[in-house]
């Protein structure tokens, strides 16, 4: 087991976690945070997707011990924040969700995306959000709204 | 009574989400997100080989371990019939003796946390005597194959195939659709266009995987599950616990996606069978490798030949095909009759003939996916359309308009079943036009349009209630998974719309088998069509209490009260509804609670054979560039028709096409689960290849069509399907144009090199 201190949403967390514990797990079982969620456990799906640092991470391939000292904030924290509301607003202005459940990775990838400046155009769009899957949308209109939060014209 | 436009503020209207809100924050509870006090994690052992006699489980040490609640195996299941299976009762809760397929359930564990159950399963030692494999459709055919199944066929609770006929073999369903004398038909023919066909198995990836939360007790079962079909896992539960209807309870939260691989029952009995063992509620959650040889679509064998005049005017067609169910049924035999429903396609012929069999082979278990059977077989019978018209010189398109079945025409050759109820013809023009039918063509591309019908609804029985509290408040109780399909916020509408609300007013609550009505399954695009007449029925019940009141209380007739805007309106009169309600009640409390019912009429029995409740079209359009170099294909444009009758929610309309059209794009395209002897050897996302974003078509066209042909609320009917049938011919259509005929699937850069090298090729047609 292996002390940590770290700070997720905000709010300073202090934990024991074994060697070996995921972040996802971690997040997930210890601290009831369940947006992110589990799907391919290799790294693929990015459903997992939370902010380390602010740089998207898979937490299903991520060990807790190594968030020590790290800035964690998933979809609960970002949602607090008040620029989640262009982030809603485009998701629902274009239906760009159906089952939900990958909806927080991409959320969190795009306001990665965006704090970085790599939302420049459509092409750096399509790049950005090719480690995160839906299987539900196809695509269209997650791209139409991250090019809303991007201010992106078609 | 007139429909004015103040009363049409609802449907037709693209309301935002219901779900957004929780779903946007990451608040949407799914079943892996949710914990009962004294709960276990379940994990399961699974064999590591295709066929064998299990000679022994050691699990000794497993036993002894701290923190280890239950270990099952098949002889802890003996006290119970334990076999199930909705249209077969062909499989057992966990495996009895004997293994059928690489990833069947041998040994579950319960334990305190999820280490502690995979540190016990790492102890657990099965000793197998292996047999014979019969791992692909061919070997399972052979002479000699091993037999998956012996013993007489014990027919499920759900199969809705009537008689289901005898097992030949490892042949474990058979049905033929014949009409007309093909021979004679074809005796005139100046065009014989024959192939043989291959399509693979596929996997669903609905991204969230299997989950059951199960609690045994003595005379009572409860669970909370993601399954898509509440009503029909509860009654295959009772049965196999020998308990009464009531005494198993499912609670459904939202799924993380179905595509039909949560239809029926999957992990449930096993998590049952777990919790009883360990006394204590259990949960069992797959990892995406158990998903997937959890359900899969069935991959296919065919064999299709049509025939022509030399005008291109059509004969007749035949067909045999095998359908690879795995080593249970599951859905096949459904699967196998829609998919034969599906061969003929919607033509005139003069003669038909299909031969259509559901294969046990040991491979993992074949269940529904979205369009079963029409995505198996349009793509094959559409190709062989395109080809008469090139052999005949005409238009693929007007051969279409030529030969297509037209409304209120037979859809199945034999006669039986609704005639057809959509607008073909006008569906395929629009997409046509959409791409640019008979526009600039350049080398190594084409265009492509395919047409197809799938029989939607299954069996019609749905029933809702709604409940206006004394605050005016509507709870609607329907027993439809969302499972991001939308169904909440449309079932809001069709109440809202009924009883003269907004639907932000509208609650829309999941199953909860104790307290919502029964729904038949979510599946099938059935929901808004028949599940939501049952909410509109519900919704028109309780507009008729509200009206009852009203016109008691103005002492004048129900006919002269209008419901809109949230009262009940006379002339220059208007009543708060609740203020109606108190009235009804003398006090401020009391609610109207009203239930609606959708079933078989008019001495229907609502069987297969004389249904479907709609049939749902299948059409696309798509336009291809294929590199000759490399064999890339690039999808440079996709078109497809939600012929809808009348659209509650045009925006969610759309979303569902586009999410058929990619999981249409992947199926043609690159997903194939690859089984060797049986072994499934891309069992992860790494290997296993989903469309993503930079998959994206360069143009993505939705056209919807409302004709308020359907039988739903204001004429809907569903869709969602028909796009995953259609893109994959669509795009073999588009390539053969490109000049390079596909017969296999998916269109990898391989197998589309191999074709444009290894044969003749031909120069792009005009």
């Amino acid at each position: 087991m292996t002390r940590i201190e770290l700070t997720v949403n905000g709010a300073p967390v202090a934990a024991e976690v074994a060697d070996q514990e995921l972040l996802l797990d971690f997040l997930r079982d210890q601290l009831d945070l369940t947006g992110a969620k589990r799907s391919c456990d290799v790294q693929v799906c990015g459903t997992c997707t939370v902010l380390v640092d602010g740089a998207p991470v898979s937490a299903c391939t991520y060990l807790a011990r190594e968030a020590h000292g790290a800035d964690v904030l998933t979809i609960e924290g970002f949602a607090q924040q008040p620029e989640f509301a262009a982030y809603e607003d485009a998701f629902n202005r274009h239906a760009a969700l159906q089952c939900g459940y990958c909806t927080p990775g991409f959320l969190l990838t795009l306001k990665a995306l965006r704090d970085a400046g790599q939302l420049g155009d459509e092409e750096e769009i399509r790049h950005g959000l090719d480690g995160n899957i839906c299987r539900c949308t196809g695509y269209r209109s997650i791209l139409e709204a991250a090019r809303d939060i991007a201010g992106v014209s078609r | 009574m007139t429909i004015t436009e103040s009363r049409l503020n609802e449907v037709g209207r693209s309301r935002t989400r219901k779900d957004a809100w929780e779903k946007l924050r990451g608040k949407a509870m799914y079943t892996g997100d949710q914990e009962v006090p004294g709960m276990l994690i379940g994990k399961v052992l699974r064999s590591e080989i295709a066929h064998g006699r299990i000679v022994s489980i050691d699990a000794e040490q497993a036993a002894r371990m701290a923190g280890v609640a239950a270990i099952l195996t098949g002889q802890d299941i003996l006290d119970i019939d334990p076999y199930y299976g909705h249209a077969i009762k062909d499989r057992p809760i966990i495996a009895i003796d004997r293994v059928r397929f690489h990833g069947e359930p041998v040994v579950a564990v319960a334990a305190v946390d999820e280490a502690t159950a995979d540190a016990a399963l790492r102890t657990i030692v099965v000793e197998y005597e292996e047999l014979p494999v019969a791992g692909t459709i061919d070997e399972a055919l052979a002479d000699g194959a091993p037999l998956l199944h012996e013993g007489p066929i014990r027919p499920g609770l759900f199969h809705g195939l009537g008689d289901l006929g005898e097992r030949d073999g490892n042949i474990g369903y058979h049905y033929r659709l014949a009409a007309g004398d093909v021979q004679a038909a074809s005796a005139q023919a100046d065009i014989v266009v024959e192939g043989e066909y291959l399509f693979p198995a596929v996997y669903q990836y609905a991204m969230e995987t299997h989950t059951v939360i199960a609690d045994y007790q003595p005379g009572a079962i409860t669970l909370i599950a993601n399954c898509q079909h509440p009503f029909l896992v509860q009654a295959e539960l009772a049965a196999l616990f020998e308990l009464p209807l009531g005494a198993v309870r499912i609670v459904v939260p939202y799924l993380g996606g179905g595509f039909g691989s949560k239809s029926y029952t999957k992990m449930e009995p096993l998590t049952v069978a777990l919790s009883r063992k360990a006394g204590r509620p259990v949960r069992i959650a797959n990892r995406v490798d158990e998903s997937m040889v959890t359900s899969r679509r069935h991959g296919m064998k065919a064999w299709m030949r049509t025939t022509a005049k030399a005008d291109g005017t059509l004969l007749a067609r035949e067909t045999r095909f095998w359908l690879d169910t795995g080593a249970y049924a599951d859905n096949g035999p459904r699967v196998t009759a829609t998919a034969a429903d599906a061969a003929p396609g919607p033509y005139r012929w003069e003669a038909v003939d299909v031969d259509a069999n559901c294969v046990y082979c040991n491979t993992a278990p074949s269940g529904s996916y979205r369009a079963f059977g029409t995505t198996h077989l349009q793509w094959v019978g559409e190709s062989q359309i395109d080809e008469v018209a090139r052999r005949a010189g005409v238009d693929r398109l007007d051969l279409r308009r030529r030969s297509l079945v037209a409304k209120g025409e037979r859809v199945r050759p034999d006669g039986t079943g609704k005639p057809l109820d959509g607008d073909l013809i006008g569906d395929v023009e629009k997409v046509a036009e959409a791409i640019g039918w008979g526009g600039e063509r350049r080398p190594w591309h084409g265009r492509g349009v395919a047409v197809g019908v799938l029989a939607a609804g299954a069996h019609p029985v749905s029933r809702a209630s709604v409940r206006m509290t004394a605050d005016g408040a509507v709870e609607v109780n329907v027993g439809t998974t969302e499972m991001g399909q939308g169904a909440r916020t449309v079932m809001a509408q069709i109440a809202a719309q009924e009883l003269g609300v907004s639907s932000d007013g509208v609650d829309v609550h999941g199953a909860d088998t104790r307290f919502t009505p029964y729904d038949r399954s979510t599946g099938a695009s059935r929901s808004t069509t028949l599940a939501g007449k049952a909410v509109q029925n519900a919704a028109a019940n309780v507009a008729a209490r509200l009206r009852e009141t009203a016109a008691e209380a103005w002492d004048t007739t129900e006919d002269m009260i209008e419901l809109r805007d949230g009262q009940a309106v006379l002339g220059d009169l208007a009543m708060d509804f609740p203020d109606v309600i108190a009235k009804r009640f003398g006090f401020r409390g009391g609610e109207i609670i009203e239930g609606g019912e959708v079933r078989p009429m008019g001495g229907a029995t609502g069987s297969y054979q004389e249904g479907p409740a709609f049939w749902e079209v299948c059409v696309a359009g798509a336009e291809v560039e294929v590199d000759p170099e490399t064999g890339v294909v690039e999808i440079l444009h996709t078109a497809t028709v939600a012929d809808v009758g009348t659209a509650i929610n045009p925006q969610l309309v759309e979303r569902q096409d586009e999410g058929a059209t990619m999981q249409g794009l992947g199926n043609a395209m690159f997903e194939e689960m690859v089984f060797e002897h049986g072994l499934l050897t891309n069992d992860s996302l790494l290997e296993y290849r989903v469309p993503r974003i930079a998959d994206l078509p360069g143009h993505m066209t939705s056209i919807i069509v409302e004709n308020a042909d359907g039988p739903g609320p204001h004429g809907a009917k569903g869709c969602g399907e028909g796009a995953l049938a259609a893109v994959p011919a669509a795009i073999v259509n588009a390539l053969a144009d490109a000049g390079v005929p596909m017969t296999e699937l998916p269109l990898t850069p391989e197998r589309v090199w191999r074709r444009i090298h290894q044969t003749e090729t031909r120069e792009a047609p005009r």
